[in-house]
């Protein structure tokens, strides 16, 4: 094992100064945003002020954490039998690496290894993360589907076992016509921080589905960065479930930049403990016709903290616009937290938007109706909670997706006991009576 | 089978029941009539066991224990179901899921062995098709999109499935057609035997033609103003509560 290193963004620059000469792709793009990320720091990691898109999270823990990895050349059979089974190319990275001896690539597949694009959607001289990412990413999946090709599901899966951070860089190219399914998997043992970056290109007529799976270490810092472009009829449909981890964010930046585009950028977050999680998105819609569709589900649990950004973003010439976001929160312990800020920017004059977010308790009356029916308390109470989920499952329209998602929060609530969950949920009653 | 003594009571501190007496024995149906408003749906809440309305005073027993110390899920391990008036939606939870893991409570507070899934959606297709009820009814999520006709026919599917001593139906005629009336009349009618015993609430003697009472009673202002035969629900159909209901003050 290693020695633990903590890692303030002074560290990080070190190590890019460092690593500077071994790196691949073009310096000048490295370095400004080393350049950038001088400037910014991480959101909250200093004395310094946050801006505004970083209100309710502070990334302070991560410099006041030791980050340590675990020994070298780990047998990673543990966490690749966390990987879900399914019939599908599967690519794999281990601590940040693809490695091609686990993987069976769909075609049009490249690693950023191979080929060290930046890509032209990423903002490293506005978002901290992705400037941090650009500095010290060497590699990531890079996956190209040609006009009109149906590329079925590749599973994407990012194994910790061995690395402090993983910045990887990943780019989806769906050409005009194309279809994808990705089904995007986070997991990993020990404290790291796992900093993704991903561009997704989704061309005229083209379909992507882009479903997220998070259910990294309970020690771990995931800050996932994805920039989407949706031309025109094409379609982003995104869907993530955030398991696990200490403190992650999830930050989309969409553009709707064809007329009658569409962008779904749903998901769900079960947090108990200390567990931070933060769904932060900005959707801009430039053309005529768009759809975007954002509704969120938080289970919190003990002193967890949910936190929900969004933001709709509409043009003046976005006439016709259809936009709606939604934060529903469930929350089952009177010490856990939800953040929400939705916002609108519209600059149309004929467009239809609307936002709303609920916070509450379990439903009395649904649970007296299960509790007369024979269902104990705490049984009815679990029941209630995984229904509150399983809605927002229910956005998740492949069915083997759909199954595996479902498996995985059952794991999750395994892991946690629903006994423990109920109990908090006690003690709120117990508060409110 | 249930006896009611000296009930009363009251939802945020506003008495609705105020001294019920009320026998029914073991085999029996009766009937609880009443105009709007006189406490039947309380009564059925409150044998249920729900938490936001609170006695104040009498007793109630059923089958010899003492009913108001048990929590709702007691209850209905004990025998007690209440058909609501106005059933439950539960969206993301599966109706099937919902009827098994009842089921299987029940079972296991008396000690015997649970149903699996298969055994289980067995036993409730049969049920759904004795009450002409269409087998999606199981998959889809409990009440969610179901007409009103099809909520009260789910509310007796599940009281065939769960099999109680004692059913309490809040006016599961109203919102149904003839023929779904005679459903649900003769699901009740199935479990008639001298184990079983109901209370209907209802408004109307259409329901009474088909689930004939052994007695009637009428509630008014939180009492029980007028007991009698079946005739009374008859009677009543034709002159009205007029004369029963005290006046108001």
């Amino acid at each position: 094992m290693n020695a633990p290193v903590s890692l303030g963004a002074a560290g990080f620059l070190a190590r890019y100064d460092a690593a500077r000469h071994l790196l691949s792709g073009d310096p000048s793009v490295r370095d400004a945003a080393a350049e950038a990320f001088r400037r910014s720091g991480l959101p909250g990691g200093t004395s310094a002020r946050r801006p505004e898109a970083w209100k309710y999270t502070s990334l302070r823990p991560i410099a006041e954490t030791a980050l340590q990895s675990l020994a070298d050349d780990r047998d990673v059979s543990a966490l690749l039998a966390r990987v879900p089974a399914l019939d599908s190319p599967l690519v794999v990275f281990v601590d940040g690496r693809f490695r091609a001896d686990l993987s069976n690539p769909p075609a049009g597949f490249s690693t950023f290894a191979k080929q060290p694009e930046f890509g032209d959607l990423a903002r490293p001289d506005r978002d901290p993360m992705t400037a941090l990412n650009t500095m010290l990413a060497e590699d990531g999946a890079r996956l190209r589907i040609a006009a009109g090709g149906d590329a079925g599901v590749v599973r994407l899966v990012s194994l910790a076992t061995g690395a402090e951070t993983l910045h990887p860089r990943h780019v989806l190219h769906l050409e005009p016509g194309a279809r994808l399914t990705v089904l995007d998997v986070s997991i990993g043992d020990g404290t790291y921080l796992h900093n993704p970056v991903t561009e997704a290109h989704v061309g005229a007529d083209a379909h992507l589905i882009h479903v997220r799976l998070q259910d990294e270490s309970a020690d771990a810092f995931h800050l996932a960065t994805l920039y989407v472009d949706v031309a025109a009829a094409g379609t982003y449909d995104g869907f993530t479930l955030n398991l696990g981890g200490r403190l992650t964010r999830a930050e989309f930046h969409v553009g709707l930049t064809g007329a009658a585009a569409v962008a779904h950028l749903n998901g769900a977050q079960l947090l108990t403990g200390t567990q931070h999680a933060d769904f932060t998105s900005v959707v801009r819609h430039a053309e005529p016709h768009g759809t975007s569709r954002q509704t969120v589900r938080n289970v919190l649990a003990g002193r967890s903290r949910g936190v929900f950004q969004g933001r709709i973003e509409v043009a003046r010439g976005a006439q016709k616009t259809d936009g709606y976001q939604m934060n529903q929160a469930l929350l089952l312990s009177p010490d856990a937290e939800i953040d929400s800020k939705p916002e609108l920017e519209i600059f149309a004059d004929d467009v239809k938007c609307s936002h709303g977010a609920t916070v509450g308790e379990l439903d009395a009356e649904q649970l007296f109706y299960l509790r007369s029916r024979g269902i104990p308390d705490q049984e009815a109470r679990a029941l209630l909670v995984r229904a509150f989920l399983q809605e927002g499952l229910d956005d998740v329209t492949d069915a083997r997706i759909h199954a595996i998602m479902e498996a995985s929060v059952q794991g999750w609530w395994d892991r946690q006991s629903a006994q423990a969950i109920t109990e908090r949920a006690n003690a709120t009653k117990a508060v409110g009576a | 089978m249930l006896q009611i003594r000296g009930l009363a009571a009251s939802i945020n501190e506003k008495p609705i029941l105020r001294g019920i007496d009320l026998t029914v024995p073991a085999g029996e149906v009766h009937a609880i009539m009443g105009p709007n408003g006189s406490g039947k749906s309380t009564l059925g809440y409150v044998l249920s066991g729900r938490e936001d309305y609170v006695v104040t005073a009498g007793t109630v027993t059923f089958n010899g224990v003492d009913l108001l110390g048990m929590k709702p899920e007691e209850r209905a391990a004990a025998g007690v179901f209440l058909a609501f008036q106005a059933p439950i939606e539960l969206p993301g939870v599966n109706n099937a899921n919902f009827l098994r893991t009842a089921l299987n409570a029940i079972r296991r507070s008396h000690g015997e062995s649970e149903l699996d899934a298969v055994q289980f959606l067995k036993l409730a297709r049969a049920e759904a098709k004795r009450l002409a009820m269409p087998d999606d009814m199981l998959r889809r999520n409990v009440n969610v999109g179901f007409s009103g006709g099809e909520k009260k026919r789910n509310e007796v599917l599940q009281m065939a499935i769960l099999r109680p001593k004692l059913a309490i139906l809040d006016e599961t005629d109203s919102g149904l057609d003839i023929d779904a009336l005679k459903i649900v009349a003769d699901g009740v009618n199935a479990l008639r035997g001298p184990d079983f015993s109901a209370l209907v609430i209802t408004h109307h003697q259409r329901l009474l033609d088909h689930l004939v009472p052994n007695r009637v009673h009428v509630l008014a202002q939180g009492r029980i103003v007028r007991s009698g035969g079946p005739d009374l629900a008859r009677d009543l159909e034709k002159s009205g509560y007029a004369g029963l209901v005290p006046e108001a003050a």
